[in-house]
């Protein structure tokens, strides 16, 4: 026997079934097509400017900073704000995103905009978000050449363009709009859901940001 | 064969724990941070005890299929590329590692937090065979660098001060100047952030734990603070999630509603910073992220815990909880268990994988006060299954001779009512005479296990029951 069927075997004799049960495999088969909504928190379902100021007030709680701005053409300079502010060089790189690319970064002279996934050598990254959750102040990205998973992590400062349309009130908002983009059953190589920037309380429960990702989350919510 | 258990020499254990100052300064801790913490973000949410309920019932009702849910589970992976093995032991569970990491030529494994890596004892498997792991998220890279198991299953290192810290970092990393300044915890993880950032770029192979993997898509799930996992996985070209049977979940439904338990049990945060969904290897556009993708599934011992009086074990999400309300825990901390997994959830899962045998002492070790099964975030009955190995062990005719007597001494008496009124009544007179004013005993015979730490309370008076008899 493999040790496949060894484990089968084992846990259908501990079940006393034989795995051919037409009930049993219609609860299964109805639960994974139905995926059922439980319990789901009332806090986030407010009203679309309840719910950006709820997201806002978390991503904040959780160590992370946020602007927001009237119009995707806006965002280069607050992304030059940003880097001025913390003193960082006018450098960053980003995915293929269409909605990043369309940006008018041409409006920021002195910015400097490379492209594509990152090998641990720039400062700062942006990506656009897929979603994000009210309820708990966490943006939802996904990976692929629009917007690279390396850039979530490797550069110590991050900041993503999330969609004030796209700020759901919780989780199970989010997890429809992936099935209605990638298809049932199907995810693309990686979710992210973030909330706040890195950080660690492994030394006497002292907590520091900046563990292995990023020291700094910043999230522009744009109109 | 596991990692090595020090269990049956628990009450040594425990009392070089008391005794052990820096021990007992770090588990102060345990009360402000983890405790308040958990009940502050509680309280936030109305909807929370309701919630322990789903997570409860939604991995009942995933146990009870899980056959069926696993063959899900495998057809998705599989069909987004990825690899399934099957480890019914430990020992199995290792050699497929090793046997992954040799077809990938493999020198340098980095390593995300993973429980199941510690129970089978993979790190020191890995440089046996050559292949150096090493370990990424900063607790367990402080305690691999000290040659320690886990304190506590989300906090290993909650054990060490920061001088002690300090002083591991000043003897392992030598290529650093030698009078640099390690004085306070910002320092201590500047200086491993710069040396793992290295090794996250140079892995030849990421090895992570699965917080849940999802049926429905064929996902692996890790949560982490630091994002080391998240390094671990996506910079080598091969990626391979160690973890067990029970940490499957139906849909990404079923997973919102164990995100919103987990955190705030563990760590007392709403979220915990990274949740990441993984789901087979790189894609024919991706630009970043591992060539292969493998999970290992352990048993260990898991399916036949779904037979029996302790399937409810395997609903535990490994938050935590469970310990840092535990005043046990509290006394003597993670090592003085003697095994991958201390706490109350240790004291019931450890002998069901070690052998009840070797790790009897464990389920012993609590006062049944039932702080743990009050916090539990699925409801398990951690009380419960400690009196079911309880029984066990006296069955087995595993607890000293001196226990078996004074527990057969007492039946008598309880069997027989009338006998146990008037001997307790007679008793309490006694000692209430006996003691004087004191009201107190300073020593008492037989009673050496207790009187040598403090004081026995005499009785005041009448017993429990002629109390309750004389009210109503």
């Amino acid at each position: 026997m493999s040790a496949r069927d060894l484990v089968f075997a084992s846990i259908r004799s501990s079940l006393g079934v034989d795995g051919h049960e037409a009930p049993r495999r219609k609860e299964v088969t109805d639960r994974l097509r139905d995926h059922p909504t439980g319990v789901v928190p009332a806090r986030g379902h407010l009203a679309p400017d309840g719910r950006v100021a709820l997201f806002a007030d978390m991503v904040t709680a959780a160590a992370g900073s946020v602007t927001r701005v009237n119009a995707a053409a806006d965002v280069p300079k607050a992304i030059a704000e940003f880097l001025r502010r913390h003193n960082l060089p006018p450098t960053v790189r980003r995915g293929e995103d269409a909605r990043l690319a369309a940006l008018p970064w041409e409006h920021e002279k002195t910015l400097e905009v490379t492209l594509g996934p990152s090998d641990g050598h720039q400062l700062a990254s942006v990506s656009h978000a897929f979603g994000a959750v009210a309820e708990t102040g966490t943006l939802v990205l996904t990976s692929g050449a629009d917007n690279p998973t390396t850039l979530n992590f490797l550069p110590d400062n991050h900041i993503v363009l999330v969609d004030a349309k796209d700020i759901a009130a919780d989780f199970e908002s989010v997890f429809a709009r992936l099935r209605a983009r990638y298809g049932e059953r199907q995810l693309p190589r990686v979710v992210n859901m973030i909330t706040g920037p890195s950080r660690s309380a492994d030394i006497e429960q002292t907590l520091i940001l900046g563990a292995h990702g990023p020291r700094r989350l910043h999230i522009i919510i744009c109109d | 064969m596991t990692q090595a258990a020090t269990s049956p020499r628990f009450k040594e254990n425990a009392r070089a724990a008391l005794a052990d100052g820096e021990l007992q300064k770090s588990l102060k801790i345990l009360e402000t941070n983890f405790i308040g913490r958990r009940k502050q973000v509680a309280d936030k949410l109305p909807e929370f005890d309701a919630l322990r309920d789903a997570a409860r019932d939604i991995k009942n009702h995933t146990l009870a299929h899980l056959d069926l849910y696993l063959e899900e589970y495998e057809r998705r992976v599989t069909a987004q590329g990825g690899h399934v093995h099957y480890a019914v032991t430990a020992a199995d569970a290792r050699s497929i590692i090793l046997d992954i990491c040799r077809a990938a030529e493999a020198k340098l494994v980095t390593k995300g937090k993973s429980m199941i890596a510690e129970e089978v004892g993979l790190d020191d498997f890995l440089a046996v065979h050559s292949i150096t792991p090493v370990e990424t998220d900063l607790g367990e890279y402080i305690i691999q660098i000290r040659h320690e198991m886990p304190s506590h299953i989300i906090a290993p290192a909650l054990h060490l001060s920061k001088a002690q810290v300090a002083a591991d970092f000043r003897r392992v990393h030598k290529e650093l100047p030698p009078n640099r300044n390690l004085e306070e915890p910002e320092t201590l993880l500047a200086e491993a952030r710069a040396v793992l950032r290295e090794k996250f770029l140079a892995a030849d192979v990421g090895i992570t734990g699965a917080n849940f993997l999802v049926a429905e898509t064929g996902s692996s799930i890790i949560v982490t603070n630091e994002g080391n996992g998240d390094l671990t996985q996506t910079l080598p070209k091969v990626h391979i999630v160690l973890t067990s049977i029970e940490k499957l979940v139906p849909t990404l439904e079923d997973v919102a509603e164990f995100l919103r338990v987990l955190a705030r049990s563990a760590t007392g945060q709403e979220m915990s910073v990274y949740t990441t969904l993984s789901t087979g290897p790189q894609r024919p556009r991706d630009p970043d992220g591992p060539r292969e993708y493998h999970v290992v599934l352990l048993d260990n011992g898991r399916s036949a815990m779904l037979g029996g009086q302790f399937r409810d074990m395997l609903r535990c999400i490994r938050c935590g909880a469970c310990m840092n309300h535990c005043p046990v825990y509290q006394a003597i901390g993670g090592h003085a268990y003697g095994w991958v997994y201390p706490g109350p959830m240790g004291a019931v899962l450890t002998p069901s994988l070690i052998g009840i045998d070797k790790a009897g002492n464990l389920p012993n070790a609590s006062t049944f006060c039932g702080r743990c099964e009050e916090v539990c975030p699925v409801r398990i009955p951690l009380p419960k299954l400690m009196r079911f190995w309880r029984e066990r062990e006296f069955e087995r005719h595993l607890s000293p001779a001196t226990v078996r007597a004074g527990l057969s001494f007492w039946a008598f008496f309880a069997r027989r009512p009338w006998l146990y009124g008037f001997a307790t009544d007679l008793a309490a007179r006694v000692l209430a005479l006996m003691s004087g004013a004191r009201g107190r005993f300073r020593w008492l015979p037989l009673a050496r296990g207790w009187t040598d730490r403090r004081d026995f309370p005499a009785p005041q008076g009448a017993t429990f029951q002629a109390q309750w008899r004389r009210r109503h």
